[in-house]
């Protein structure tokens, strides 16, 4: 693979290391932009090690980085016009967060990296800023303990890093929060909806063909009618999951996902049924009306993974509710909208 | 925008104070605030925010944080149900599923 975005190298005790640019290029903005579309995500990565930006010497700072190419581009384009070390770490290209919540980003490959590095040779300090992030893997006391170096929690997100630096590496306390705010969330909605599509196309042509059923056989001009309303259904109740509940999270009622799933889904059904989409039968409406809440319910509850605020014990306790009153609505729905074609 | 809050009262930390220096590690890495340093004491100021990503234990070298943490996350939580193991985001063996 080409790594056009090393320029060159630098000449070090421990070796030549290699620059990286801090401007990304078209064809890393396009990599970047596929890897939020979840495409070739997988396979995203920088080969881990140590990296120069700028023109650094044994004094400048070093920046810990996940070997995720979408993490590793966003610390290099905002340290631009700064003269820092970068070290890779080996998380199997999975983020700075998620890879300390496996311990990928954790305290034994800081340590092991420090030393397969030779860092210690490079600068002559003994300080190495890792992201905040990573201390959901990084005891930053083992890994003074085991390599001498100290960690330095920085920032939570890379932009803040040259306020970080200017004030003396102190971060605000609103460097150190997260939020999830509606640029976040919005990247999230191309990759869940593209994620989404294996479950939608099948369940999609499930709907179709069952659609011509009726009291006397079967008929394709019903396939078509029914069928067509049904698919454009179910893309609204995906869209209501997958699209609209996150952009109007912090606006839909309710603290737990599933809850918010199912406003959503009803807020969906609404619109389907003012189109005249949900059929005339009471049937089918009372059909349409536990689908749509239901499997956007669970949709939602399942982007609570992709959420930055909630907890295992909170998850487990909203899926203890809502897991039977979605399996039981579902359920029911399918079966009015089947006895909907015979009646 | 208004502060997404989740669940009230779930969380599992504990702070023991009696193990608590105050070197205010856990207030540095939380990413949700929950921590506040006050004469020299640790004290949780806003327990609700907790997602209990364990960062404050793992770096609380006085042993002082207990959390039982893990991810927030319902499909880890079916995809363990349905493996019979802990919740796991473990998206690793699967490449074509997106990690949290």
């Amino acid at each position: 693979m080409d790594k056009e975005y090393i320029t060159g190298s630098v000449a070090t005790k421990a070796g030549e290391v290699p620059v990286v640019s801090t401007v990304l290029s078209r064809a890393d903005k396009w990599g970047d932009l596929k890897a939020i579309c979840a495409i070739r995500r997988m396979d995203y990565t920088v080969d881990p090690g140590l990296y120069a930006v700028g023109n650094p010497n044994e004094d400048s700072p070093v920046f810990a980085s996940a070997n995720y190419k979408l993490s590793f581009d966003a610390l290099r384009r905002e340290i631009d016009g700064i003269d820092a070390w970068t070290i890779v770490l080996d998380t199997n290209g999975i983020n700075v967060w998620c890879a300390a919540g496996k311990g990928t980003f954790g305290t034994q490959e800081v340590v092991n990296r420090i030393e397969r590095t030779n860092l210690k040779d490079v600068v002559s300090h003994r300080k190495i800023i890792v992201p905040q992030l990573g201390a959901t893997g990084v005891a930053a006391h083992e890994v003074r303990k085991s390599s001498g170096f100290s960690v330095v929690f920085g920032p939570v997100r890379a932009s803040d890093i040259p306020p970080y630096l200017k004030a003396g590496m102190v971060a605000t306390r609103e460097m150190r929060r997260v939020r999830f705010p509606l640029r976040d969330r919005a990247r999230l909605i191309p990759g869940e909806i593209l994620q989404g599509l294996k479950y939608l196309l099948p369940v999609m042509g499930l709907f179709v063909i069952l659609a011509g059923l009726h009291r006397g056989g079967y008929s394709s001009q019903l396939t078509l009618r029914v069928g067509s309303r049904s698919a454009i259904n179910l893309i609204l109740v995906y869209l209501a999951g997958l699209a609209l509940a996150p952009a109007l999270l912090p606006w839909l009622p309710g603290r737990s996902f599933s809850f918010k799933g199912m406003v959503s889904g009803a807020i969906m059904f609404l619109v389907s049924l003012l189109a005249g989409l949900a059929g005339q039968s009471p049937f089918e409406i009372v059909a349409w009306a536990l689908m749509f809440t239901s499997i956007s319910s669970f949709c939602v509850m399942n982007l609570t993974g992709a959420s930055t605020y909630t907890s295992l014990s909170g998850v487990k306790k909203e899926m203890s509710v809502a897991v039977p009153l979605q399996i039981a609505a579902a359920a029911v729905g399918l079966t009015l909208w089947i006895i909907a074609r015979f009646v | 925008m208004s502060e997404l809050k989740y669940l009230k009262g779930v969380t599992t930390l504990k702070l023991n104070e009696d193990k608590c220096t105050g070197c205010g590690m856990c207030e540095i890495v939380c990413p949700h605030a929950v921590f506040e340093i006050t004469n020299g004491q640790a004290e949780i100021t806003d327990r609700d925010a907790c997602m209990e990503c364990g960062a404050c234990a793992l770096n609380c070298e006085f042993g002082a944080i207990e959390v039982e943490s893990g991810v927030g996350c319902a499909e880890a939580v079916i995809v363990g149900a349905v493996r019979g193991t802990d919740p796991t985001c473990d998206c690793c063996g699967e490449p074509e599923k997106p990690c949290c």
